[in-house]
């Protein structure tokens, strides 16, 4: 502020900080979570609870998906006898049925993971 | 062997087109961010086949299918989980390790944990469980020049040092982004041209395996390299020139079931009817157990699977080569997206080694009488449709195989190398004003030497244990070490120093051990054989609960700034801009 000169001259006077006042409201809450206040926790908490819990989801139903195949050839042995197309039933599923399986599993892994991801980044610029 | 030339040229051609790649990439290569991880330019589908291409290894070209042709059902969980690891890592890790900044995996602990000592631990693992990878990849190109040139056994893995110390030291990793992709494809075609084949021939042939012992079609024979034992299934004559159990033979011989030695040189002779003797150590079952699952003739096969589905699903996160390739993602949204598309090529690919294997099980059932299975693949294209289609055929599948041996053992090395570099030659021999630059090159070119020139030697013996099942160790290292080390440092905040380090070298020093045993021992057989053989079960809870555990006991040791680095990790990288602008205006 230079403006002890004697003839008091007009200066333009301009808001210092022309984005910073749009751009407040969504700092605010990113720089709790910076500062590690308890809000900031609670924010970033609900996301990775929630990335958390689709991460378990998916281990959970793979592991379900290879386990129960390797034990129903364990508790069923009489599955090698149905045969598809002239190809027994167990080599059909692991040769080849299981694959587009874990392809679906992996397209809903990660189009959860970014829906997670935007609905926190809705709730981190509301305020 | 008639199709020495052709193969000789397949194999000049991978290792020129390889080598072109790398010299590409050097003029493209010029800042050091560039020579190491290709400045994080890289498109999801181009990494994606990067990393398909860097991990399908001799493992999956080859030794699926030899295990198949011997064991039968129980060995389609290899590439089951070699994929379904895959979405494990996109489940748990992909984006989180991505946004870490980690170049190596000991980054990323000293980036989590901030401890020197995590950092050292993780570096000696990454060259271990590097070198174990490595070691099969080199086998698997001396089978390969041996089976279908002729030449000695100690070439084939030389020729893939010495490329692969050119291309990785010249081009860095940059270059390695364009050959890796390249060579995904080069492998996917080199295999599925000839499956689409055989699999016509075999339909118009309506040849099954059947339902009893294995044995072959035409009159073969059987050449015998250094003398084996092999059992015979049942009571038989066998046409045997060389010597058996010790005594001269030459012409029909009476074996009873059991095992027998055949002298160093032998020639067997096997007719049509005739049941394959099996090299002891492989199961002699029939092939409708063949055909069942658990019938993989081993002891305890429901265990033996659902260890290996553990080891090799959790394992996949935790190998070196494939987390350098997360680097180059340019945020952790494409991770995720990469790993996607990793998943979809991966699925593609692994339905072709099972074909090749049961086609091996009734076209080349010979391979049984050397154990030498791992020519399954190499030996097929051959046998079923000979003269020139079969040459030619034979041919482009060996030049996949040396693509596969290339682009697994230069990731490796790229990795291997990026460890030492950063963590043992650095301090020694960089500075870090001056030339710097130059010299990162340099030592980074020297540790490439060391990182491959070591397995070498390693893999000079031969090995015992097929490729696929020595990979599923390195696997089961990895597992039961850097698997910890991902998910709860990326999902845990209590993870302290002291608990990272007691699992680390817990699961490391457990899984070396039965490695080891399994590797250079013979364990007799029973419970102890198949928990050693198969680590994965064990030693993986083992780490987990040690590293859960001493962490929750050194409370104290968490990290101050693991609220911080857990943000870093999970939060999205559109809110970047906003948390750096908080973080400047604040300190």
């Amino acid at each position: 502020m230079s403006g002890d000169g004697s003839p008091p001259q007009r200066v333009r006077v301009t808001h210092p900080r022309t984005v910073a006042p749009r751009r407040a409201p969504l700092r605010a809450p990113t720089r709790e979570i910076d500062e590690q206040t308890e809000l900031g926790a609670v924010y970033m908490s609900s996301l990775v609870r929630s990335q958390a819990r689709l991460a378990l989801t998916v281990c959970v139903v793979v592991a379900a998906l290879l386990v129960g195949t390797a034990l129903a050839g364990a508790l069923a042995p009489g599955l090698d006898r149905i045969r598809l197309l002239g190809i027994p039933l167990p080599w059909l599923v692991l040769g080849a049925l299981v694959y587009p399986v874990l392809i679906g599993l992996g397209w809903y892994a990660v189009r959860t993971a970014e829906r997670n991801e935007r609905a926190f980044a809705a709730l981190v610029r509301r305020r | 062997m008639t199709h020495g030339p052709a193969s000789v040229v397949a194999v000049t051609l991978v290792v020129g087109a390889t080598l072109v790649a790398g010299s590409l990439g050097l003029r493209r290569a010029r800042t050091t961010s560039d020579f190491y991880v290709a400045a994080r330019s890289v498109s999801p589908r181009w990494n994606a086949a990067a990393i398909g291409g860097e991990y399908l290894s001799a493992a999956s070209y080859l030794g699926v299918a030899g295990l198949v042709l011997a064991y039968g059902f129980d060995m389609l969980w290899y590439p089951v989980c070699y994929t379904a690891g895959y979405l494990v890592l996109l489940a748990l890790v992909a984006a989180p390790l991505r946004r870490s900044g980690a170049y190596t995996l000991p980054d990323f602990a000293q980036i989590r944990l901030g401890s020197p000592v995590v950092r050292r631990v993780a570096s000696i693992l990454v060259v271990l469980i590097g070198w174990l990878y490595l070691v099969p990849q080199l086998q698997g190109a001396a089978l390969t020049l041996r089976t279908q040139t002729g030449a000695p056994g100690w070439v084939g893995g030389l020729l893939v040092a010495l490329v692969v110390i050119a291309a990785v030291a010249v081009g860095g990793m940059r270059s390695i982004t364009f050959a890796q992709a390249l060579q995904f494809w080069l492998k996917f075609i080199a295999l599925l041209l000839p499956a689409l084949v055989l699999v016509g021939v075999w339909q118009h042939r309506h040849d099954g395996v059947g339902a009893g012992l294995p044995s072959v079609r035409h009159t073969t024979t059987v050449d015998v390299g250094a003398a084996i034992t092999v059992r015979v299934p049942r009571e038989e004559v066998l046409d045997v020139r060389g010597s058996v159990d010790g005594r001269a033979a030459d012409g029909p011989v009476r074996l009873l079931r059991g095992e027998h030695r055949l002298g160093a040189h032998s020639r067997l002779t096997l007719r049509p009817g005739d049941a394959v003797p099996v090299r002891s150590g492989l199961p002699s079952q029939r092939s409708d157990s063949w055909l069942r699952p658990l019938g993989s003739g081993t002891a305890h096969p429901l265990y033996a699977s659902l260890s290996l589905i553990l080891a090799i699903c959790l394992g996949t996160m935790g190998l070196p080569h494939v987390l350098v390739r997360f680097y180059t993602n340019s945020d952790g949204r494409d991770a995720r997206r990469t790993t996607l598309n990793v998943l979809v090529l991966l699925s593609a690919f692994y339905l072709v080694p099972t074909i090749f294997g049961a086609l091996g099980r009734a076209y080349v059932p010979d391979l049984l009488v050397t154990g030498n299975t791992d020519a399954t693949v190499l030996a097929l294209p051959e046998r079923m449709l000979g003269g020139a289609p079969g040459v030619w055929l034979g041919a482009l599948v060996t030049a996949g195989a040396f693509a596969a041996f290339l682009s697994t053992a230069s990731g490796l090395t790229v990795s291997v190398a990026g460890v030492l570099t950063q963590d043992v030659l650095r301090r020694r021999v960089a500075r870090p004003f001056g030339d710097g630059r130059a010299r990162r090159i340099r030592t980074f070119r020297v540790a490439a030497v060391a990182a491959i020139a070591v397995p070498y030697l390693l893999s000079l013996p031969g090995g015992q244990v097929g490729l696929a099942a020595m990979v599923g160790l390195a696997f089961a290292v990895a597992a039961a070490t850097f698997c910890p080390l991902l998910v709860l440092g990326i999902w845990w905040t209590r993870l302290t120093v002291a608990g990272t380090v007691a699992g680390l070298v817990t699961g490391g020093v457990l899984a070396t051990a039965a490695v080891l045993v399994t590797v250079i021992g013979d364990p007799a057989g029973g419970w102890w054989a198949a928990l050693l053989a198969q680590p994965g079960a064990w030693a993986v809870p083992i780490s987990f609960g040690v590293m859960i555990a001493v962490s929750l006991a050194t409370r104290r040791g968490i990290p101050p700034d693991t609220a911080r680095v857990m943000v870093r990790l999970h939060g999205p990288e559109f809110l970047a801009d906003e948390l750096r602008a908080a973080d400047r205006s604040t300190g």
